[in-house]
């Protein structure tokens, strides 16, 4: 399965409590169907998967923005280029379980159009399970992560159209 | 019946040196038949990502609490557990974990709860044992399931409840583990822990502020002897026979810091209030300490 983004393609219409992407949807479906232990393995499989931080930024690290709600340093940075959203995350490896909510992110949302990922509805991770994972209360701080994505990809467009 | 007490000076030097072992005595005994090694950790994920051999997980908030209620497991919900994880009640459980043991002194503290007799915490947990280039792995840890016993969770011996906290003001000491600011109410969550907040900052009336990590060294291990009397005994003023409630937030931080008083220090009763300031700081008509009343 692969889903290809296209500027010449417009926002497909979704229901209002579906708002994801549709790799995004694919990837909470997958964890939907699968038992506690094999979300725990999916979740480190995306902690692994993580695209490493690329040079442009490694080498100009305040051009990041620190997640201040994370427990360890976590820093995001998101490109809009021509309406489509790219998303570089450093996330250490002592803290997997953030990171592997990093590699959802970057493998449903890298690519898709401006409105997708600010029509992502913040409560995807419960709808994945990650709530039994990870606990709740620990999950709210990953909210804040596509919070602040959100709102970078508000100032990227903004930027872009003047 | 149990493994050996570790004959390390600094260990020894402590009220229950057969309750810390050092990263020396845990490569040497690692492999002994009576012993099994836990780790639990703040990052549920962090023990798959690699873990000292042998040693099984313990996930403070999917095995330990109930998933329903904000309660530990009940009996059997105990020796589901440890039978699942290969431990019998004679077994020697060696706990460690990251964040300066945190949830390693918190699993420890719950199997307390349930009077299994022979639990250690490893001196510098996770931190510790990976500086130290010992050996780490991703191998599957696989343990025959044991025949655990049915036992009651003693809800009152190191436990204490609201109702317990409330009794205590001005009867007893309390120990207020959080941060400065914490203490003071100027933050009403942990630094970087937004999400674990309250409605109301401030402290319990009469608790004194010693935060957890004053009895940390920054390798991850227990000060020694010496210096712990210095904080608690000395500074704070607590006896051996103070009736002692500490708290924190959800009652990790204050686990750490009732094995030091109990285990390293000695002190007779001690009890942790789980509960803590997500309870009390949300709680209806309970009493809280603030130094400066907002402006």
């Amino acid at each position: 399965m692969q889903f290809v983004y296209q500027s010449s393609v417009p926002t497909r219409s979704r229901e209002p409590a579906d708002m994801l992407t549709p790799a995004l949807q694919e990837i909470v479906e997958d964890f939907q169907m699968s038992p506690r232990e094999m979300r725990l393995q999916m979740l480190l499989d995306y902690s692994r998967g993580l695209p490493a931080l690329p040079a442009r930024f490694a080498d100009a690290h305040d051009t990041l923005e620190r997640v201040e709600e994370c427990q360890t340093p976590f820093f995001v940075a998101v490109e809009v280029v021509d309406g489509h959203v790219h998303l570089f995350f450093d996330a250490p490896p002592e803290a997997p379980t953030t990171r592997g909510y990093a590699g959802i992110l970057a493998a449903g949302l890298d690519g898709a159009m401006v409105d997708e990922v600010l029509e992502i509805s913040p409560d995807f991770a419960l709808k994945m399970g990650l709530g039994e994972l990870v606990s709740p209360l620990r999950l709210r701080g990953m909210s804040a992560i596509l919070a602040r994505i959100k709102r970078q990809v508000v100032l990227h467009t903004h930027g872009a159209t003047g | 019946m149990g493994a050996p007490i570790d004959p390390d000076p600094k260990i020894n030097r402590y009220a229950h040196p057969e309750r810390v072992v050092t990263t020396q005595w845990l490569a040497d005994h690692a492999d002994d038949p009576s012993v099994v090694i836990a780790e639990s950790d703040e990052d549920v994920l962090l023990y798959e990502t690699g873990h000292i051999p042998g040693a099984v997980k313990i996930d403070w908030h999917a095995d330990l609490n109930d998933q329903i209620t904000r309660d530990y497991v009940d009996a059997e919900g105990f020796a589901r557990l440890m039978s699942a994880k290969g431990i019998t009640r004679d077994t020697t459980i060696i706990f460690y974990g990251d964040n300066f043991n945190w949830w390693a002194a918190y699993a420890l503290w719950v199997c307390s709860l349930f009077g299994h007799a022979d639990v250690r915490l490893l001196d510098g947990g996770r931190q510790r044992w990976v500086a130290e280039g010992r050996p780490m792995t991703t191998d599957a840890t696989h343990r025959t399931p044991t025949e655990y016993p049915l036992t009651p969770r003693d809800d009152v011996t190191i436990r204490a409840f609201k109702e317990d906290v409330l009794a205590h003001i001005s009867h007893g000491p309390l120990v207020d583990v959080r941060s400065p600011g914490e203490y003071s109410g100027e933050l009403m969550h942990m630094a970087d822990y937004p999400q674990e907040g309250a409605l109301r900052g401030g402290h319990i009336p009469t608790a004194r502020s010693v935060p957890w990590r004053r009895a940390a060294q920054d390798d991850g291990t227990f000060r020694p002897l010496d210096e712990l009397q210095a904080i608690y005994l000395e500074e704070q003023g607590l006896t051996q026979d103070d009736d002692v409630i500490a708290y924190c937030r959800i009652g990790e931080r204050s686990s750490h810091t009732w094995f030091v008083l109990t285990h390293l220090l000695g002190l007779s009763r001690v009890r942790n209030y789980d509960g803590s300031w997500v309870e009390w700081g949300n709680a209806v008509r309970v009493p809280i300490e603030r130094p400066d009343p907002i402006a």
